[in-house]
């Protein structure tokens, strides 16, 4: 074994290793930027959560325990459908985003078909999160559905012309129409309740993954026109692992689960008491506190885009520059690769993200970036930052401090790939 | 990382020497389950897993990088390409040569990262030798030997002073959970190990002749001339024994006329091989000829050669003949080596021949 070779960027990788560095628990400690990917849970959440989880019962019993358990249940649904503008009983708990958007998809799909046979059409927005967009491709190969996806324009924003052409032509025999509140990736937020105008109109319903924006921006279910709506826990403050899709009333929707019969027979599954408590908590909070939260996020994150051009001129700020996530900056750095600047950034203490998680570990360039117009080069050179309710200035002084010598790193990796190509 | 025992301990080795080390596995096949699909190999999501608990254990970064198209055509169309040109590649060379001492290595020096540790049996101390592992059951620096001299200046074999018991027992008491992984041997981007049946699917059939050289008939029939390897004795199903009844191996293979040429053992002696190629390891070219050891495929035992450099080729003439050497396999010379057997260069063998006998079966015809 040979002693430690000269290290020629020694200033970089020197005394810096970041797995020995971490403190999972240590969140002044870090520079956490991916509060999109999950934020930390609010201290009162945390609070009801493990309160709740001393408490015992089966929300479907009928002895005491089991009332007392529901109970709690019931109160959470009236404080989640007050914060969010819907009934109490048009929310109904599931596991978290993923499984509200296939229940939302595939359930009113089938639902639609049933009485219907010719609803199998279904439109989309390019831009949707892998949840909506793998849903709908399952039913286009497994179940004979047929898709129209609406484009965006250049910052991500559907094209609301592209829906009306879609409803004329397409009109009778669309299930239904999913779009989603706010980008994931690039923060643009969607002219929903314009296209649930003209959904409504032609007597379709239209479903929103609305995952993002609940504590970011104002959600109003009711006002809003839409059927479904998709909100979860841990984007906002909650537990992962419990979210709701907000069905509307009248809207029919086919179960995925098949059991109990819990949650108007839609989603069938033993409650999760203290989940649904901490996700109740968590989501009053956040609604109640939006618009304060959004001017203080909104202040840091602007200070984050202005630092971000001025440490790398060049770099290129992605999606709607006004209409968009407070908490979202999303920036192409031409040149680079994003997983080249994650890993540099990362072994700087400094996480963030190259838009959506993948499954195998290895990047593929962002559909919602391409579906914007831009080129292969441009999406895999994408890197998502995104702030939430712990975020501090002193995390974009991190940010911008250690960004230009990763992005020269990353430029050498960028330019020996493109060598090769 | 490949997910198995010896690059785990290779960088549980890296990181306790002080090394600022970042673990990496390699997506070599954007999906994943059309490669192997057991637990052995180097592709699969299991692997992948296996590698990052070895990375959490050690307590580094661990990233996977995207290498699938890199890897399918420098290493998968190559290999199928040199065996449709009748030639019989070495892909775990290939892969060492274009992928983790190139494409992954380049990228980590642009990121700042100074070298690449692997787990490959051979030494590489100090003196910037590299020499085959004290354990030679494991050696693996015959595929490590086309190396020029910078790659090798950027690269750290932790694992070639261990025999690959040690290695396990040091995984062991690591409490790395692959400890007990089997080893893989065969090749990672053939799912069932069956390569003639991988070719197949490539190549599709060309059926064509199996020739006789000593007597021209034809003595059966092959459904595609690259599904062989000179010096094969096995699976040729000749439909009529040779006349003095010995066991028939394949000579030749002729990819221009479809044939393949059988002939008894004695026929595939050859004592002088040509290399293209060449890769001199100690950065310099040989002025004279050397007196060495070559090795002519892998795992193969070494045989006494004077080596020279001829037209920028590689021409070992060997001191007793080998059988069986394959066009496409590497020649790799040694100088042998109380602490360890030294490589001095490497080439891909063109042709061979049996010399003082010109035109006899060389291996692969001349291509």
């Amino acid at each position: 074994m040979p002693t430690p070779i000269r290290l020629f960027d020694a200033a970089f990788w020197t005394g810096r290793r970041v797995e020995d560095r971490y403190r999972p628990d240590r969140l002044d400690a870090m520079t956490y930027l991916d509060h999109a990917a999950t934020t930390p849970m609010l201290p009162e959440a945390l609070d009801a959560y493990v309160a709740t989880a001393r408490e015992l019962g089966n929300a479907s019993s009928l002895h005491a325990p089991g009332r007392y358990a529901r109970r709690r249940v019931e109160e959470s649904r009236e404080r989640i459908a007050a914060a969010l503008g819907a009934r109490p009983s048009e929310v109904i708990f599931t596991s978290g985003g993923t499984e509200s958007d296939n229940l939302a998809v595939k359930g009113i799909f089938w639902a639609r078909r049933a009485v219907d046979p010719a609803r199998t059409r279904i439109i989309a927005s390019a831009v949707e999160h892998h949840a909506v967009l793998d849903s709908v491709e399952w039913l286009v190969r497994h179940e004979g559905a047929t898709v129209t996806w609406l484009p965006v324009d250049g910052v991500g924003r559907v094209e609301v012309d592209a829906l009306r052409v879609a409803l004329d032509e397409y009109g009778d025999e669309v299930a239904l129409a999913t779009v989603m509140w706010a980008n994931n990736e690039v923060g643009t937020v969607q002219p929903v309740a314009e296209l649930a105008g003209l959904c409504a109109g032609r007597g379709v319903p239209l479903h929103t993954d609305a995952v993002q924006a609940v504590s970011q921006v104002p959600v109003d279910f009711a006002g809003s026109g839409a059927a479904a709506l998709t909100v979860t826990g841990h984007k906002l403050g909650g537990p992962v692992g419990v979210g709701a899709l907000v069905l509307g009333r009248d809207v029919e929707c086919t179960p995925l689960l098949h059991g109990g019969g819990q949650e108007r027979d839609v989603r069938s599954g033993t409650l999760d008491v203290p989940g649904i408590v901490a996700f109740a908590t968590a989501v009053e909070i956040a609604v109640k506190g939006r618009a304060e939260y959004a001017a203080r996020v909104g202040s840091i994150r602007d200070a984050l885009v202005a630092g971000v051009r001025e440490a790398v001129p060049g770099a290129v700020l992605n999606g709607d520059p006004i209409d968009r996530l407070p908490g979202n900056a999303h920036f192409s750095f031409p040149g680079c690769e994003g997983d080249a600047l994650l890993l540099l950034l990362d072994a700087q203490g400094i996480a963030c993200s190259t838009g959506s998680a993948c499954s195998a570990g290895v990047a593929q360039p962002s559909h919602v970036l391409l579906a914007m117009g831009a080129d292969d080069d441009r999406a895999r050179s994408s890197l998502r930052f995104t702030l939430g309710h712990t975020s501090t200035p002193g995390e974009v002084d991190a940010l911008v401090a250690a960004l230009p010598a990763a992005v020269e790193r990353a430029r050498r990796a960028g330019a020996v790939r493109a060598a090769r190509a | 990382m490949s997910g198995g025992v010896d690059s785990a301990v290779a960088a549980a080795r890296a990181a306790a020497a002080g090394y600022d080390v970042t673990g990496v596995h390699l997506a070599l096949s954007r999906n994943p389950q059309t490669y192997r699909s057991g637990a052995r190999g180097c592709c699969t999501l299991e692997d992948a897993r296996d590698a990052r608990r070895a990375a959490d254990v050690i307590g580094i970064p661990f990233y996977v990088w995207d290498m699938a198209e890199r890897f399918h055509e420098d290493v998968v169309d190559d290999f199928v390409a040199e065996y449709a040109a009748g030639r019989t590649p070495n892909p775990c060379l290939r892969c060492n040569e274009k992928i983790k001492f190139a494409a992954v290595l380049d990228r980590a020096l642009a990121l700042g990262f100074d070298a690449v540790v692997t787990g490959h049996h051979a030494r590489l101390g100090a003196d910037g030798l590299l020499r085959r592992s004290v354990d030679l059951g494991k050696d693996q620096s015959y595929v490590l030997a086309v190396l020029t001299r910078e790659q090798l200046d950027h690269s750290i074999f932790p694992l070639g002073d261990s025999t690959k018991a040690d290695v396990r027992a040091e995984a062991a008491r690591r409490d790395l959970a692959v400890a007990d992984k089997p080893d893989s041997h065969d090749i990672c981007f053939i799912a069932d190990g069956d390569t003639r049946g991988f070719l197949h699917g490539k190549l599709g059939a060309t059926p064509g002749d199996i020739v006789d050289a000593t007597t021209g008939e034809v003595v059966g029939t092959h459904e595609g001339a690259y599904a062989y390897t000179v010096g094969q004795r096995r699976g040729l199903d000749l439909r009529r024994p040779a006349a003095d009844g010995r066991p028939r191996y394949v000579l030749s293979i002729t990819p221009v006329t479809n044939t393949v040429t059988v002939g008894p053992a004695e026929a595939l002696e050859v004592d002088r091989v040509y290399g293209e190629r060449p890769v001199w390891t100690g950065g310099s070219v040989p002025a004279a000829d050397v007196e060495c050891e070559v090795q002519l495929r892998a795992h193969g035992a070494p045989v006494p050669a004077t080596v020279r450099v001829e037209d920028g080729r590689l021409v070992a003439s060997l001191h007793r003949p080998a059988r069986g050497i394959a066009a496409g396999q590497a020649v790799v010379a040694y100088r042998p080596d109380p602490a360890g057997d030294v490589v001095l260069g490497s080439a891909t063998i063109a042709t061979t021949e049996r010399a003082g006998a010109a035109g006899s079966p060389a291996s692969g015809g001349t291509h």
